[in-house]
């Protein structure tokens, strides 16, 4: 009697959590959707999500541009975490360190600095005149806004993938070696369908801010682009457009789940345990 | 091969690293030029500081971290203990996915899901001009700070022996004593680095606050990026230099903090949607 009040006891002290949980996480999202499906007066409509027609080139712009910067982060970070793991432990900490280093900067400072270096006027033209090469004109460009999300996004990418890769049990490694592999069958049968898990929780976590991000299309892309994000940001600037908006992210975060879903379904295929470079669902 | 994977390592760190020695190098140029470095000066600076937007920015910021750190903590601890004994694992697991929920989804859908809840809720009652105010901020920074705290205490709670609460009671503790006495002290140092990491992400948060906060309660984030919608100037990054040193600093402390905590498992170092606990805490 006594251990199960307790229990109870103990229970409770989750009590305000799961409150707090239900009036705002799952009341904001039922929000989403009941304004997505009214209209400014508050009657049904499914107006708002047949309209997203008019965003399907926002939509395919914001999925391109995340898509392309999602796979550079990817190509320069697995090499970056490869290289990495070869290293002593001590400096595998440090460099770890150092790549973490920039995520508690605000998202806002790095890409105000990457605008201060590709400016028309700024350090890297300034540095190409010094050595006698001719400015290039960068900001506004699709490759200065896709490089903003590498820049800014790569340490996502880079952590899971080493976390996993760090982990490997060396003598898989050794044993394909006993075996007649090369150093490149090592690769790309052993180390790469085991580090998985890691690249998928690379992929989705830089992915997603990828698709939603609206300052730096902003700053970067001088205002040529027009991206989810963007959109998003636009409408909820006046209270008549609220419903737009919240068709708009509905649709992406229905997007961003299912393609999770289907990576994690990926992982758990490629990989049972997981590895530590799982991600929460 | 040696030389070609520690010369790729070089460079790639350089790139991540040059843009924002660039920022800091340029805050203390003296013109407002970002491609020429003419001259040492502290000029920004003191424009900076000349500014009262900004102290005021800076006050808003630190309530609202130091706020919100400390009571999305106290929830957390709560909620970790409460879930750790739950039987349920059904309904545990429910909890968990929920409480995931901010960290899987875009920043600017949990923005503006909430702010749509207090736009909601604000026409009700019939708030008419600003229905944001510094409690919607505080509201939304307590919800997304919660799982980051949850993250770091669950895996320290799972690491007590659980001969000791019953010692406890054994030797004539009530269960709130040996919840005070001798598991709140055991988790301690993971609740302190949650409340550090907390604090940092309501620091740091731009896209959330931006849709959750009215015109009355500026951050520093929000002021910055006020500030960057109209021309550069170089007391911008004077500023921007200034928190990435006390960004760097809070760093250090909170390493320290949660070396001490455990060895293996709190990892408090990891930011915000670094989910690389993941799989160990549903």
């Amino acid at each position: 009697m006594k251990k199960r009040s307790d229990g109870l006891l103990r229970s409770a002290a989750a009590a305000p959590h799961v409150v707090w949980s239900v009036l705002f996480i799952v009341a904001p999202l039922i929000f989403v959707c009941y304004y997505a499906f009214t209209d400014a007066s508050g009657h049904f409509t499914f107006s708002n999500i047949t309209g997203l027609g008019n965003y399907a080139g926002t939509f395919a712009l914001s999925v391109c541009f995340a898509f392309i910067a999602t796979i550079l982060c990817l190509l320069v970070a697995y090499p970056l975490a490869y290289c990495i793991c070869k290293l002593s432990p001590r400096s595998q900490k440090i460099l770890i360190m150092l790549a973490m280093l920039p995520m508690w900067m605000n998202l806002l400072i790095r890409t105000y600095s990457m605008m201060a270096i590709l400016d028309n006027e700024g350090f890297l033209n300034k540095a190409l005149e010094a050595i006698g090469l001719s400015k290039v004109r960068i900001l506004g460009t699709p490759g200065a806004v896709i490089f903003g999300m590498v820049y800014n996004f790569f340490p996502y990418m880079l952590l899971p993938i080493y976390s996993v890769m760090s982990k490997l049990d060396s003598r898989l490694i050794e044993a394909a070696e006993d075996l007649g592999c090369n150093g490149r069958q090592v690769i790309m049968k052993v180390i790469l369908p085991l580090s998985i898990p890691g690249i998928v929780s690379g992929i989705t976590m830089v992915f997603v801010p990828s698709i939603s991000t609206f300052y730096i299309s902003q700053k970067l892309g001088g205002g040529t682009f027009d991206l989810i994000g963007d959109a998003i940001e636009r409408q909820f600037q006046r209270p008549d457009t609220y419903n737009v908006g919240a068709a708009i992210s509905l649709v992406m975060m229905l997007l961003i789940l299912v393609s999770i879903a289907v990576m994690n379904r990926f992982t758990d295929e490629a990989d049972g345990n997981g590895a530590g470079g799982g991600i929460i669902v | 091969m040696k030389i070609l994977s520690r010369s790729y390592i070089a460079i790639v760190f350089a790139i991540l690293y040059i843009p924002i020695l660039v920022l800091m190098l340029f805050s203390f140029n003296s013109t407002a030029s970002t491609g020429v470095f003419s001259g040492f000066s502290f000029q920004w600076y003191g424009e900076l500081f000349k500014d009262a937007r900004v102290f005021t920015a800076l006050r808003n910021t630190l309530i609202l971290a130091v706020s919100s750190s400390l009571i999305s903590t106290v929830i957390a601890t709560g909620a970790a203990v409460g879930l750790d004994r739950m039987r349920s694992a059904k309904i545990r697991g429910v909890i968990n996915s929920v409480t995931n929920i901010p960290m899987m989804n875009p920043d600017i859908v949990t923005g503006v899901s909430m702010m749509l809840l207090f736009a909601f809720f604000g026409n009700l009652v019939g708030a008419t001009a600003d229905k944001l105010n510094f409690f919607t901020l505080l509201i939304a920074h307590i919800t997304f700070n919660i799982p980051y705290v949850l993250l770091n205490i669950t895996p320290r709670l799972r690491q007590m022996d659980r001969n000791l609460p019953e010692a406890a009671r054994d030797l004539g503790c009530t269960p709130v004593q040996s919840f005070f006495k001798v598991e709140l002290p055991f988790m301690m140092p993971s609740i302190i680095a949650g409340a550090i990491m907390a604090f940092t992400l309501s620091l740091d948060d731009f896209v959330i606050s931006y849709f959750t906060s009215g015109s009355d309660f500026e951050t520093l984030p929000i002021l910055i990026y006020s500030l960057t919608k109209k021309e550069v100037k170089p007391n911008i990054y004077a500023l921007s230099t200034l928190i990435i040193i006390a960004i760097i600093s809070l760093l250090i402390l909170s390493n320290v903090m949660s070396s001490r905590s455990n060895q293996s498992n709190a990892g408090s170092l990891r930011k915000g949607k670094d989910k690389l606990n993941g799989k160990e805490n549903i």
